[in-house]
């Protein structure tokens, strides 16, 4: 019900949106629960467990109850909590975990069956038979238990993740939250004002006091302008702190776009990493329910709810009011509702020394003890004495004290203390470095109080910047003791009616439930916790915790601070893995690396694979071939018998100057470059500290102190940190520096009996270049570099030239190939043409192999110390017993990732032989052929074994070869 | 006769959104001069030749075009002007290693905010100022041109992505000012 005059919503632009399918209106400024109890909507939702209705407990982001799914055009967001969601035109929201309508959910069946589903019900019941648990239970109770839904689909929407530095974070733009930001802002130091609400005030919007002499709005608003005047403040609204780590960073939820209709490029939400030097948390206080029976009905909201409901919305969730509170300050909301014409039924006060002086019936020392209506809130029992009685009500306010909102002091380990006069925990000192608590947040409760420990919190923080505060007065607020006396749990009727009251809303959990605990020995909170799943929804138990321990603790005849508090962790609201990994979804996932022969490659119609994170073409398709095999087996005889061209500068370049280079080399290198002339090509094998290899390449020799290293494509990164591990860590001293030129030169492969006629014709003079040769060239105007190298086995040459060049040397070699019956060719060629010739990739040096299993040992110079020697001659290192290269030949499609077994043998894991790494189709040897590892394999060749791969159903007997297939002597390499 | 034509990195025009302009840089030659032990003096020496002194930890420094930025210990990017002839350092020319994005205007701050995790507010990161980082998931140097003004650099090949992603921040921010209120 709405009230005439009352609230900071904005009557003047009405919003209409829809619940479970109904149209409803409310107001720019109304929350989802606003509005829903603007229109009489009490019941929103049903219970986790039992299935039972519930509604809307509070006014803020603790809501356990009042959960929905919010449904857009292409998001579906469940367990949005409707007293954070804002209204909007187009708003679509739904209730959830119900089985039927929201009326008449079928599964609260689950409810009738309460007395069986008690704490540790699952792990009793559904023990045996075993196997049952996972495909009958488990599914069952999922289904029945549980929050919201997914759609489904991939998550489309914008969401946005940000940087922000500031000398003083303030969390919570409450009255302490307000001062202190003042204080830094008015210092001229860099301040960030969070607050989760759309609007600043905190307590001083929903609670209508006086600040300074003036109504706290206004003060608010002054305050609020001056901070927005100043260039040294950042206000950040709808954005709750959600994490504190180290070095003060926090982290941070926005609320972007969430209040509006979707809209291009419009963030839903924005996560934060916030560093700040000194933070202030002013975060206020969370009210607590009482548990008394039945206390879980729609209608039965907590008391600072129901006030911000009035006074900032302006809505009343029922026409008779009872408040059940045992503080003099909840006492305030039923005066501020009979002021506005509310009627107000009765105060029950358990305290038996509490004032019955109010403008309606007082029930000092009373409790109340049951509650009636099936959809929401009809009637009460209140006891006092012996004497028992009921009232007619709609709407019960009730009240256990406040728990100061300290959660953030937690998430560093900080464990809080019990202060015996509030009643609750408060933060530890030095919880979380360089973060100070102030206001209700550490206990202290009047607003004056806040004030005052605000400006407190500033200046300390400031004076440890050595930045001199400004002088700020306090202004005058109220200031009234905070007195409260426990009432965590009520017992019920006499005559046992009702029984279970509720401590967690979220997770169905009663007092029973936690007594059960005690009584079955799980006396550690940590225990009852885990036992009972309080304080496990995504709620954090914000609402129940306190009051479940003390129950406990009760239990266990134990005080509340010997049973101690379980913590609490981030986030402390929930935070969409969305909003953390904003960007990261599809293609934004990683950088996207293009070669510049990529719009040529792509003319060609090649399709593009990813390797490391660039995209290389897998064949180059002509007109009439079907499949990629038909392109590639052409594209492997067009290099066999003519020329072919590829693009190899995604290989990794290190450049290496310094008189040491050479020794440099020599030291990561298993063999030896120091001995290498100038003009000439080398290769090289690097092995890691521990004995395995690292990554291959040819290192070629510029100039006297002068190298140029390749790397594997995928290794580039890898070497590069290792030179730079092993520089810094074994000879810093050393005269040698590299980087990396990778980007700074495209280099493509020209191989094929007609390689040297195609570069000579090209560059307008005669090749004449050694195998492993380099040279410089000049192509037109430009610079370039000439090696002979080959990776296919054929007569080969890379020839580089500055990057920018790199899609006209391109073309222009392709061209010319094409005259020549050659052409591009793709990876797969690549592929095949190495397996024919029996090169390594890093299939085969997969980190777990060594020089001996590759048969390189013998380029493990004896004559010089290199890294990972001394562990590759570990026992077990070499030998017999280690599987080793091999080559394997078939005549029958086989795979990479097969086992090999001897013929004889059956099929498991304690006959396993070795396994395959890499297989082709040879169009050179009309063959299947393999790369793989084998027990002893190098003793083996001519063997036949059996290669099973279970996983294609392929069984094929293999010939154990040498893995160099294609011309062994090497005479066409060095042509 | 070959006669290669040269390619930039990227073809894109200028975008304004946000309250930020994106351009890319045509900054001319780029050499690496990274200082052999005890170079540092012959370095400077030659350095000299072109106005220019080697910059210290997360500085540039100009002489008109030219600018010498700090990348790494004991190793600079001389941008903007051929490398003169020096001792006592490995001179290694990137010239095409890298693409170069100048960023400006009262956005530029917010929208590296997106995708840089460092302070840079004018009081901890001013002009003159220069750091190698990350831009989201690529290698960045980043220098402070102006108050408004950066100038980045990444890989050649990532030119796309960078742009991308920069263009992207820039149209949340613009979106974000739309609906301000």
């Amino acid at each position: 019900m709405r009230i005439d005059g009352k609230g900071i919503i904005d009557r003047t632009r009405p919003v209409s949106f829809r619940f479970d399918g109904r149209e409803y209106g409310g107001y720019k400024g109304d929350t989802l629960a606003s509005a829903l109890l603007a229109n009489d909507v009490r019941l929103v939702g049903r219970s986790f467990k039992y299935h039972r209705p519930r509604g809307v407990l509070t006014a803020g982001s603790e809501e356990p109850n009042a959960l929905v799914e919010v449904v857009g055009r292409t998001n579906q967001t469940p367990n949005v909590r409707a007293t954070v969601q804002e209204v909007f035109d187009g708003l679509e929201a739904r209730s959830q975990n119900r089985l039927g309508s929201l009326r008449f959910d079928l599964l609260a069946v689950n409810d009738l069956m309460a007395p069986f589903f008690s704490a540790g019900f699952y792990y009793k019941t559904f023990m045996w038979p075993r196997a049952f648990w996972e495909k009958l239970y488990e599914p069952a109770i999922r289904r029945a238990a549980g929050l919201g839904s997914l759609s489904g689909r991939h998550d489309e929407g914008v969401y946005e993740k940000a940087h922000a530095f500031c000398d003083l974070l303030v969390i919570g733009a409450g009255p302490a939250g307000l001062m202190a930001a003042l204080v830094a802002a008015r210092s001229g130091s860099d301040v960030i004002l969070a607050d989760e609400n759309p609007m600043l005030g905190g307590r001083l919007v929903s609670d209508l006091g006086h600040v300074g002499g003036t109504p706290a709005a206004i003060w608010v608003a002054a305050v609020e302008a001056e901070l927005r005047s100043l260039p040294n403040v950042r206000i950040m609204t709808r954005t709750t702190v959600t994490g504190a780590y180290d070095h003060g960073t926090y982290g941070a939820l926005e609320r972007v776009g969430l209040h509006k209709p979707a809209r291009p490029n419009l963030p839903r939400e924005c996560f934060w990493r916030i560093v700040a030097k000194r933070s202030v948390l002013a975060a206020g206080a969370l009210e607590r329910p009482i548990a008394f029976p039945m206390n879980d009905r729609p209608g039965i909201m907590l008391a600072s709810a129901v006030r911000t409901y009035l006074n900032r919305f302006g809505v009343v969730p029922g026409k008779r009011v009872t408040l059940f509170a045992n503080t003099d300050a909840a006492r305030a909301t039923v005066r501020e509702l009979m002021a506005a014409g509310v009627q107000v039924a009765a105060i029950v006060d358990p305290r038996p020394d509490a004032s019955s002086v109010e403008d309606c019936p007082v029930h000092v020392g009373a409790e109340v003890v049951d509650s009636r209506g099936r959809h929401g809130l009809r009637e009460i029992t209140v006891r006092k004495g012996a004497e028992e009685f009921r009232i007619e009500t709609d709407c019960l306010a009730m009240s256990g004290g406040w728990n100061p909102t300290l959660h953030l002091t937690c998430h560093m380990n900080g464990r809080p203390r019990w202060n015996e006069d509030l009643a609750a925990f408060v933060p530890s000192e030095g919880a979380v470095p360089g973060l100070l608590a102030a206001g209700a947040a550490n206990g202290t409760m009047s607003t004056h109080g806040a004030l005052a420990a605000g400006r407190a919190a500033a200046v300390e923080a400031l004076e440890a910047l050595e930045i001199r505060p400004a002088e700020v007065a306090v202004p005058a607020a109220e200031d009234a003791p905070y007195a409260v006396t426990a009432t965590w749990a009520v017992s019920g009727t006499k005559s046992g009616a009702g029984g279970r009251a509720w401590l967690d809303f979220a997770n169905d959990v009663t007092v029973k439930d936690v007594r059960l605990a005690a009584q079955e020995n799980y006396r550690s909170v940590e225990h009852m916790k885990r036992y009972t799943t309080q304080g496990m929804a995504p709620d954090q138990g914000k609402t129940s915790s306190v009051a479940a321990l003390a129950v406990l603790a009760d239990a266990t005849g134990r005080g509340i601070p010997e049973t101690g508090t379980t913590t609490f962790r981030p986030p402390f609201v929930p935070v969409s893995i969305a909003a953390m990994g904003a960007g990261g979804r599809g293609a934004g996932f990683a950088p996207q690396r293009f070669l510049t022969s990529d719009q040529a490659s792509r003319d060609r119609g090649a399709p593009m694979t990813e390797a490391g994170l660039w995209y290389r073409p897998s064949y180059f398709p002509k007109p009439g071939e079907a499949t990629w095999k038909e392109a590639c087996d052409r594209e492997v005889m067009m290099v066999r018998q003519a020329v072919g061209v590829a693009d190899v500068s995604t290989l990794g370049k290190i450049d290496l100057q310094g008189r040491d280079a050479a020794r440099f080399l020599d030291f990561v290198y298993t063999n030896t470059f120091s001995t290498l002339p100038v003009g000439r090509v080398r290769y090289g094998l690097m092995l890691r500290e521990d004995g395995l290899v690292l990554d291959d390449g040819t290192t070629a020799r510029l100039g006297d102190s002068h190298f140029l290293m390749t790397t594997t494509t995928a290794g580039a990164g890898l070497v590069m940190r290792h030179l730079d591990f092993v520089h810094q860590a074994f000879c810093a001293d050393w005269e040698v520096r590299f980087i990396s030129v990778t980007e700074t030169w495209a280099q493509f492969a020209v191989a094929g009996p007609r390689a040297r006629e195609l570069l000579s014709g090209y560059l307008g003079q005669p090749v004449e270049l050694p195998f492993m040769g380099v040279a410089p060239v000049q192509i037109g105007g430009v610079e370039g570099r000439l090696f002979r190298i080959s990776f296919s086995g054929e007569e080969g040459y890379e020839i580089a030239v500055p990057t920018r060049y790199g899609e006209a040397l391109f073309r222009d070699l392709l061209a010319r190939a094409e005259t020549m019956g050659g052409g591009a060719y793709g990876m797969e060629a690549l592929n095949v043409l190495r397996i024919e010739k029996g090169f390594i990739t890093h299939a085969e040096i997969h980190g777990r192999t060594t020089a001996f299993d590759i048969g390189m040992e013998k380029m493990v110079s004896a004559k010089k110390d290199c890294i990972g020697k001394a562990a590759a001659a570990r026992p077990g290192m070499v030998g017999p017993e280690r599987e080793q290269l091999v080559g394997l030949k078939a005549a029958a499609p086989i795979s990479a990732g097969a086992h090999l077994f001897r013929p004889g043998d059956t099929v498991e894991r304690v006959n396993d032989q070795g396994y395959v790494t890499s297989v082709c189709w040879s169009p050179t040897l009309n063959a299947w052929l393999g790369m793989g590892f084998l027990l002893d394999g190098r003793a083996r060749h001519g063997e036949t074994v059996r290669l099973v791969d279970h996983l294609r159903g392929i069984d094929v007997p293999c010939e154990v070869c040498d893995p160099v297939f294609h011309d062994p002597e090497g005479g066409k390499l060095r042509a | 006769m070959p006669d290669l034509i040269a390619k930039p990195a990227l073809d894109a025009a200028p975008v304004t959104r946000g309250g930020a302009t994106l351009a890319l840089l045509d900054s001319g030659p780029i050499t690496s001069i990274a200082l052999f032990p005890g170079g540092e003096k012959a370095a400077s020496k030659g350095l000299k030749t072109i106005g220019l002194t080697f910059p210290g930890p997360g500085t540039w420094v100009a002489k008109d075009a030219a600018r010498i930025v700090w990348t790494g210990r004991e190793q600079a990017f001389l941008i903007g002007a051929p490398a003169p002839a020096l001792d006592g350092a490995a001179v290694t020319d990137q010239s095409d290693g890298w693409a170069g994005f100048g960023l400006s205007g009262p956005g530029a701050e917010a929208v590296l905010a997106r995708l840089v995790p460092l302070d840079l507010r004018a009081a901890a990161f001013p002009v003159g100022r220069a750091a190698r980082a990350a831009l989201n998931h690529m290698s960045l140097v980043l220098l402070r041109t102006g108050p408004e003004a950066f100038e980045l650099y990444t890989f050649r090949s990532m030119a796309r992505t960078a742009w991308h992603e920069l263009v992207e921040a820039m149209e949340k921010l613009e979106a974000r000012a739309a609906v301000k209120g």
